[in-house]
Formats: structure tokens, C-alpha cells, sequence
């Protein structure tokens, strides 16, 4: 039987990843899915790259992973759609502006550039927002990225380096060594790389990960209508809640002049189906920033299963209590941007080099506090 | 946003939903409301550019309607629906919330397109599509048109464009002469379909009806007078020649309009959406038109492709059976079987022939919202994964071109139906 030094479950955009580095570092790598690249959390997100900073380790991770984006923005072809388009945090009144100031001095130090726009200034960047906004905070280094197209390119890269995709087999056991797939054939791998994203805990309970809904809305093509990521700086309190539901405005210039239009957050929904209350709940809050949006024509609607982990930060490590057995999941809303870092993080652990940025945050064998 | 309740609430105002607006109102008692997205009803047959139905059989229809106070809804697109006994529609004067007991679906039917190299020149359209636009204004007197695809459809329309003044220079079916005999020979046995059959063969002298033969690509002439055709006299440029193959030989035939459609594809979205059974691209109904939910009837081509007098037969049954006359509806169950007999034939006769899934090269483009060629759908084997990655029926038409092609091209399922159905303001979301 072949031995595979690297098996990666899951080929969503956190395996794709993973592969492409660790094919880079000459392993051979076979990367398994049950349904097809990209097909998972993927497929249902937004592709926004963006530095966050919840926390200090959501901002090192995500910080880190937003500068391997824009190194390998270089390489991506066009159908990736990798757009430097910015964010803008959009203030609605004082206090959010001075969360926004807040928010500037903390990227500063970190050496993000990210500028404060007065109402006038906000006005001339997006000028659908609505005049009665305070304000907003730029931030030109963030991106936005059709992911599926990422994740494709990402895997092809791997294959390329001699990787293996094998779709259709769904893995049920990870034990030493192996990875057992439903119908009983055996993959025999070194290290087993757990990247199921929100199904990652059927195959490793260790893992903490259970499913945080989110519906997104598109629009017909309106070119120029936005230009920026645009969210509100009450996002994070939505992204960190833990309550039932909440919805943020969070709307994305697609290069196709299509608006995605997001977003909402529910735990406890485990089915796929459009919830119309929540929908328009979402449109609702978009229309208090950006009024003109209303007689934009909506296209479609989808779900996705945000991978959440208690304390919001992902599993990317080895997995107590197995040998050579590595997580890679439960990136919630961020794992298109921390894809890129998880990969190189596991990388360096796998092959034992030192990281870039401190791994410990991140490690299943945290003690998680949930906060 | 307005509201409004009926006991029975149709969708579609073509010969199906009227027949079941019709028959639910017949015996009283019940409140019933139709509605349609269009301006005028009568669906893809009967409705009129100028608000008088000019077939008899529809204007008793209205009559009826009329007499029996069903409300009317025009301009009303169902685009959702909420709980389990609410429809969301878009209107020009915002969202409609339409609460129902019982639910007739009489969403009727669109056509299929295939691609083939040049099926997105101007002037290329759909057999049904030119015929619509001359119901609109459009003026084909003195134009050449060439009609071609499959189906009873493609003399329908080539008459009407004759009797428009258009020299329709062929009817170029796919279908295979002995199917379609065979096809004929049946419509005898039925009088209706006898004198439909006869008056068509009558107007038709003079088209010829070219079977075994189907459209293989077209383009922009490039000198607008060959074949002793004259251009028209503003001596426009962009005369069309269309390549075709007949019984197996190319040849070439020029004309100002290519009016091309494979058969029909039933509407079916919004019964997917609400959750009843969809077997084989066609809504399951019982006897009386039921779906696999109890308060649902589905009438007409969501059914399965028939035709008018299909359409009108289910129509009936389902509003008798939705306003509670079952014993009504039984007397007219033969007649239902008939139709859904001669819809059977009318499928197998028109069947698409293999040699169509070859016809588009690899720059030919399949999903024209996204400009998906087929070469780049080959790469791959399902049709999430075309959408995911080629976008695919991504567009404002959801789909409902390319899907159909996509499934007759490749054998792919389609399927996953999410609201909205038709797109919409967002904030009538
Ligand atoms: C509405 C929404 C908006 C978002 N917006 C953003 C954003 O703007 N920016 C951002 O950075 N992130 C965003 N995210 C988050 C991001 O999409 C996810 O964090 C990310 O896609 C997770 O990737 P993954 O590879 O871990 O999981 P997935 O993409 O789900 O991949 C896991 C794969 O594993 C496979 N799999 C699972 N179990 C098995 C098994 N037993 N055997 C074989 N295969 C298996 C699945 O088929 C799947 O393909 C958003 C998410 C949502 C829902
Ligand atoms: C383009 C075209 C042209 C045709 N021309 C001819 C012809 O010339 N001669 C002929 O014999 N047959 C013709 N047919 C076939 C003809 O449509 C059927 O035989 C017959 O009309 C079927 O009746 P129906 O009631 O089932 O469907 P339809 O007549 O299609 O009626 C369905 C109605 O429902 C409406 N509708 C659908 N979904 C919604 C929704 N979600 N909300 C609101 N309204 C909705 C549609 O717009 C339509 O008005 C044509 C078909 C097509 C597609």
C-alpha cells in the first residue's frame, strides 16, 4: 500500500491550502473530500481579506494570512478575482467613531495603515452610503477574492507538486497512520491533517467545532454601486456574540459589479434552508447605511455553516492525545483570509521550523475559555 | 407591502390557471384570486398584445372568471413563500403576501434552448421568443424567417408568422419524418386535433417542412444579396446564413430572423421551492391534479409538456377538486387521461436527438448571463461544481437557459430550488 507522507481531509479552502504548502515543502500529499473541492463552507462565503482584531491572536493570525494573500495575489489568475478594493468600517455615530480611532491606533501599531474618513470623506468614497452616517475608518490593504475559484487554484498548485484528490470518499475513523473511509478502504498517510471544516469534530471529538449559520443575498450587476468591503463597526459584536441570532452589515463589490450583500449569524439552525425573517432582517439593516439599495435587484440567496469554535479561534495543531494526527478547522467567519496562515503554521510544524508568528493561541490543546 | 387571503389562490393565468380560476368558482362560496406576471392573461397562447383574447375559448374563460367575481392580479410575480399557506409576489407597487387555503400551480412552460455556434447573434432567438415580439410590434412583413428546433410549437409559430406577412423560407425539425407521421397519423384520431391539424397543414402550403433536419450553426452573412435573396431596403447589413444539416447533408439557407426552440421545459421552481414531489422534471399529481402536498394542485405543463387542451382539462379538475368537487372532476377524468395519452406521443415524437449535444464547439457560449463557454463546461462533471467554479447559471436568469441545456448536454441534475425564484427588488425581499 502506498504511504502518503501528508493526508488531508477536506478540500474546502483550509485543505486546499494546506496542500499547496505542504506539496511546496516536497511531501507527498493526497487530499480527500466527500463531495468535491470547495463544496463545503467554502462555496457559501464571502471572500473578504481582512485583518480582524477581535483578539490579539485573531488579529496575529489574520494580519499574517492578509500578507500572504497579497504576496500570492501576484500569482492567482484572473478568475480569482483578487481585488485590493479596502474596507471600510462605517461609523454611524460619535462613539462608533471613536471605536474607530480606537481600531486605527491599534492597526497603526501593528504597522496597518488605516485612515479615518469624515462623513464627507465616507460620502466620496461610497457615495450610496447614507448622509446621515458619522464616518468610517479605511483600511486600503484589505482585499476581496472569489474563494472558490482560490481554492481551485490553491489545490491545482498542489497537484501540480505532485499531489493526489481523491473525491468521493467520505473519511469515518482517523487513527494512527490511517485514515479509514466509509466504505472500508484505508488511506495510509504519515501525518493526518483534519481539515472537515464544521464537520471537523465527527472525525476528531477533541475538537470543539459546532455550526454557526449564515445567509448571504447577490445582486444583479450594478457596477461602481460599491467599491469598498463596507461593515459596520458593530460587527464584531455580532461576529463575538454568543446569542441566538444577529445580523450586521457587511456588503462586498464582486468584480462582476454584483453586490453580496451578508450577514447573519445563528446557532442552533443545522438546516440549509432560507430563513425569509433573517433575510430580511439583513436587508433591512443595509438599508439604514445604504437607503439606494433597496431598488437593487436580488439575483439569489444561499446558507453556509460557519466552522465555531468557543473562544472564535481555530484548531491548527497537533490533536492531543494522537500521534502525528493535526487539526485544521474551525475557522467561523474568517477562514478564507486564515486559510493561508493555518497552512503555513502546520507546515512548519509538521516539518518542525520555527513559525512566524506564535502558534500557541491556536493550539487544540488550549485551554479554552470561552469568551 | 399589502396583504390578501383567498380560499383558493391560482399562479399562472395561462389556459391551465384559467380553467381552474373558472371551475373553483363555479359552484360559489369560495373566495378565489389568479394571478400572473404579466400584464395580460391568457399565458403563452392566448395572451393578447392588446387586452381582447382573440380565441373563443378564451374569452369564455374571462367571461366566467368575470361573472363569478374572482379577483385578478396582474404584474404579480410569486417569488417565495413563507410558512406553509403564504406566497410572497413582486408587483410594480411592492410586495404582495397572499395567504391560501388551497394552492392550484399553473406556472405553464418556457422554451429550451440549445447552443449551437452563433445561437447569441442578434436576430437568433427563440421560436416562441419572435413570435411574442410580433405580438409586441414587431414588424416581419416581407422578412425571411426561418423556423427550426422540434415540436408542434415551430408550426404554430411559422403560421402565425406567415399570417404576419413573413416569408418563412423553412421549418427545420429535428425530429425524424416517420416519428413525426407517426405523431400526425394519432392527432387524427381526435377532432379537435384533426381540424387544429388540417387548418395547419392548409396555412402551411408553401413552408417547407424539413424533418430529419436540424440547425448546426449561424452567422452574419457576409454580403447581404447571395442565393438571389435581396436584402431589405434599408440595405442593413447582418442578414443571417444559417448552416443546417439535412437528413445528414449541410446546407445553408439565408433569412433575416432564425426563430429556434427545442420543445418546452415546464416551470416547475416554484412547486420545487414549496417542496412537492418532482419526479423526472415534472411536478407528481394525482388523478385530480394533487401534488405530494395535500392543499397543492398542479395543472397544466409543470405536469408534464401537452399542450393547450391538456392544460385546460387539468385545470378544470384541479379547481373543482381544490373547491371541494371531487365527483364534479371524476366525469372529466377520461378526457384528462386522453390528453395526457396524446401528451405522451407529442414527447416521444419530439424527442432531441443525440447529434444536438455536439452542435457547440468549445468557444460556443452556454449560459450567456456569465458568458460560460462550453468548452470550459466540459472540464467538468456536475453542475454545482460548474456553477461553484464557472458561475454557471449565475446569473439573473438562474439558470433557467442553461440548466435546461446543461441537462439535455451533459445529463446533469440541476435541481435546488432557493427563494427567490425570479429576481427581486430587494426590498420587496
Ligand atoms: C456567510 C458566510 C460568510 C463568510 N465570509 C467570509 C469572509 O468574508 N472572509 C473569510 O475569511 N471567511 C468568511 N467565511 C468563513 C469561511 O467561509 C470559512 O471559515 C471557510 O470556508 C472554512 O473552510 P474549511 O476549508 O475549513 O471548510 P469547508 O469549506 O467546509 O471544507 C471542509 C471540506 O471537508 C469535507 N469533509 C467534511 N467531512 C469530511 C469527511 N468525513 N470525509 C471527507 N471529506 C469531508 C467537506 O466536503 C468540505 O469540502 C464566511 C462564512 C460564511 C458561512
Ligand atoms: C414561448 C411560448 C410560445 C408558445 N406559443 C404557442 C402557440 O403559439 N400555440 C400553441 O398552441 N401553443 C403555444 N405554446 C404552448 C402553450 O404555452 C401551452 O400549450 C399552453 O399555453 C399551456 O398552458 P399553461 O396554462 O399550462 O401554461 P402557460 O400558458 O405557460 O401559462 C403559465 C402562466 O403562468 C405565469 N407564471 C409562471 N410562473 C409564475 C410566477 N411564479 N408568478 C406569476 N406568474 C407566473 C406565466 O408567465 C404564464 O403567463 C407556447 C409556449 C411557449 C413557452
Amino acid at each position: 500500500m502506498q504511504i502518503f507522507d501528508a493526508a488531508i481531509i477536506g478540500a474546502g479552502i483550509v485543505g486546499a491550502a494546506c496542500a499547496a504548502a505542504l506539496s511546496r515543502e516536497k511531501l507527498k500529499v493526497v487530499v480527500i473530500d466527500a463531495y468535491g473541492p470547495a463544496t463545503g463552507t467554502t462555496a457559501a462565503g464571502m471572500g473578504h481579506i481582512v485583518a480582524m482584531d477581535d483578539s490579539e491572536a485573531q488579529f496575529a493570525l489574520t494580519n499574517y494570512s492578509r500578507k500572504l494573500w497579497n504576496a500570492l495575489a501576484e500569482e492567482l489568475p484572473l478568475e480569482c478575482e483578487y481585488e485590493r478594493c479596502g474596507t471600510i468600517w462605517v461609523a454611524t455615530n460619535e462613539a462608533e467613531m471613536d471605536e474607530a480611532r480606537k481600531k486605527q491606533d491599534h492597526y497603526a501599531a501593528h504597522g496597518i495603515e488605516a485612515e479615518m474618513l469624515n462623513t464627507k470623506a465616507l460620502l466620496e468614497a461610497e457615495p450610496n452610503l447614507a448622509e446621515s452616517l458619522a464616518g468610517g475608518l479605511l483600511v486600503r490593504g484589505d482585499s476581496v477574492v472569489y474563494q472558490i475559484g482560490a481554492a481551485q487554484y490553491l489545490l491545482d498548485k498542489a497537484v501540480n507538486l505532485g499531489a493526489e484528490v481523491r473525491i468521493g470518499g467520505r473519511a469515518k475513523k482517523i487513527t494512527k497512520g490511517r485514515v479509514e473511509l466509509m466504505g472500508g478502504e484505508i488511506i495510509a498517510a504519515e501525518h493526518i491533517i483534519n481539515a472537515a471544516g464544521a464537520a471537523a469534530s465527527e472525525l476528531s471529538p477533541q475538537l470543539k467545532i459546532v455550526k454557526r449559520k449564515g445567509h448571504l443575498v447577490i445582486t444583479d450587476r450594478y457596477n461602481g454601486f460599491i467599491r469598498h468591503q463596507l461593515i459596520e463597526l458593530g460587527y464584531l459584536r455580532s461576529a463575538h456574540g454568543r446569542d441566538a441570532d444577529s445580523v450586521a452589515f457587511n456588503v462586498q463589490p464582486r468584480k462582476t459589479g454584483q453586490i453580496l450583500l451578508g450577514s447573519s449569524r445563528q446557532f442552533g439552525a443545522e438546516t440549509n434552508e432560507i430563513d425569509t425573517a433573517i433575510v430580511r432582517r439583513m436587508t433591512a439593516r443595509a438599508f439604514e447605511y445604504m437607503p439606494r439599495m433597496k431598488r437593487l435587484s436580488v439575483i439569489r440567496t444561499w446558507t453556509g455553516f460557519r466552522p465555531a469554535t468557543p473562544d472564535n479561534l481555530p484548531y491548527i495543531g497537533k490533536i492531543p492525545g494522537f500521534e502525528k494526527v493535526y487539526a485544521a478547522a474551525g475557522h467561523e467567519g474568517l477562514g478564507i483570509t486564515t486559510s493561508l496562515g493555518t497552512a503555513e503554521l502546520l507546515a512548519a510544524e509538521i516539518l518542525g521550523r520555527r513559525p512566524a508568528i506564535s502558534p500557541e493561541p491556536y493550539s487544540p490543546s488550549r485551554n479554552i475559555t470561552q469568551h | 407591502m399589502s396583504r390578501a387571503a383567498a380560499d383558493i389562490l391560482i399562479v399562472g393565468g395561462g389556459p391551465a390557471g384559467l380553467a381552474a380560476a373558472s371551475a373553483a368558482a363555479r359552484h360559489g362560496g369560495l373566495s378565489v384570486t389568479i394571478l400572473d406576471n404579466n400584464p395580460f392573461f391568457g399565458g403563452q397562447i392566448w395572451r393578447p398584445q392588446t387586452g381582447i383574447a382573440r380565441s373563443a375559448r378564451a374569452r369564455r374563460l374571462f367571461k366566467e372568471i368575470d361573472e363569478k367575481a374572482v379577483t385578478i392580479i396582474r404584474n404579480a410575480e410569486v417569488f417565495a413563500a413563507e410558512a406553509d399557506d403564504r406566497l410572497i409576489a413582486q408587483t410594480p407597487a411592492g410586495r404582495i403576501d397572499l395567504k391560501f387555503e388551497q394552492l392550484v400551480l399553473a406556472t405553464g412552460a418556457r422554451e429550451r434552448f440549445l447552443p449551437f455556434p452563433g445561437w447569441a447573434l442578434p436576430n437568433v432567438m427563440g421560436a416562441g421568443g419572435l413570435q411574442a415580439l410580433v405580438k409586441c410590434g414587431l414588424n416581419v412583413a416581407g422578412k425571411r424567417v426561418v423556423v427550426a428546433g422540434t415540436g408542434p410549437l415551430l408550426l404554430a409559430v411559422g403560421e402565425y408568422l406567415r399570417s404576419k406577412g413573413a416569408l418563412v423560407a423553412a421549418i427545420v425539425e429535428q425530429a425524424n419524418s416517420a416519428s413525426v407521421y407517426r405523431f400526425a397519423r394519432g392527432m387524427l384520431r381526435s377532432p379537435a386535433k384533426l381540424f387544429q391539424a388540417a387548418a395547419l397543414r392548409a396555412k402551411l402550403i408553401g413552408i417547407p417542412y424539413l424533418a430529419d433536419s436540424w440547425v448546426t450553426a449561424a452567422e452574419l452573412a457576409r454580403s447581404p444579396i447571395r442565393n438571389g435573396f435581396a436584402p431589405d431596403a434599408s440595405g442593413r447589413e447582418g442578414t443571417l446564413s444559417v448552416m443546417f444539416s439535412r437528413k445528414g447533408k449541410p446546407e445553408t439557407i439565408e433569412c433575416d430572423y432564425l426563430a429556434c426552440g427545442y420543445h418546452l421545459v415546464p416551470n416547475i421552481e416554484l412547486a420545487g421551492l414549496l417542496g412537492c414531489e418532482v419526479v423526472d422534471g415534472h411536478v407528481a399529481a394525482d388523478e385530480f391534479q394533487k401534488t405530494s402536498i395535500p392543499n397543492i394542485f398542479c395543472a397544466g405543463e409543470p405536469t408534464g409538456i401537452g399542450g393547450v387542451e391538456k392544460a385546460l382539462i387539468e385545470g378544470e379538475i384541479a379547481g373543482l377538486a381544490a373547491s371541494g368537487h371531487k365527483d364534479k372532476a371524476s366525469v372529466l377524468l377520461p378526457r384528462a387521461n386522453e390528453a395526457r395519452r396524446f401528451a405522451d406521443s407529442l414527447n416521444a415524437a419530439f424527442a432531441l436527438r443525440d447529434e444536438l449535444k455536439t452542435l457547440a464547439d468549445d468557444s460556443t457560449i452556454v449560459c450567456r448571463c456569465e458568458d460560460v463557454q462550453y468548452g470550459k463546461l466540459k472540464e467538468f462533471d456536475n453542475w454545482r461544481s460548474a456553477k461553484l467554479q464557472a458561475r454557471c447559471g449565475m446569473g439573473p436568469c438562474q439558470g433557467r437557459v442553461c440548466g435546461a441545456a446543461a441537462e439535455f448536454l451533459f445529463g446533469w441534475k440541476t435541481g435546488s430550488v432557493r427563494p427567490p425564484i425570479f429576481p427581486v427588488r430587494s426590498e420587496d425581499l
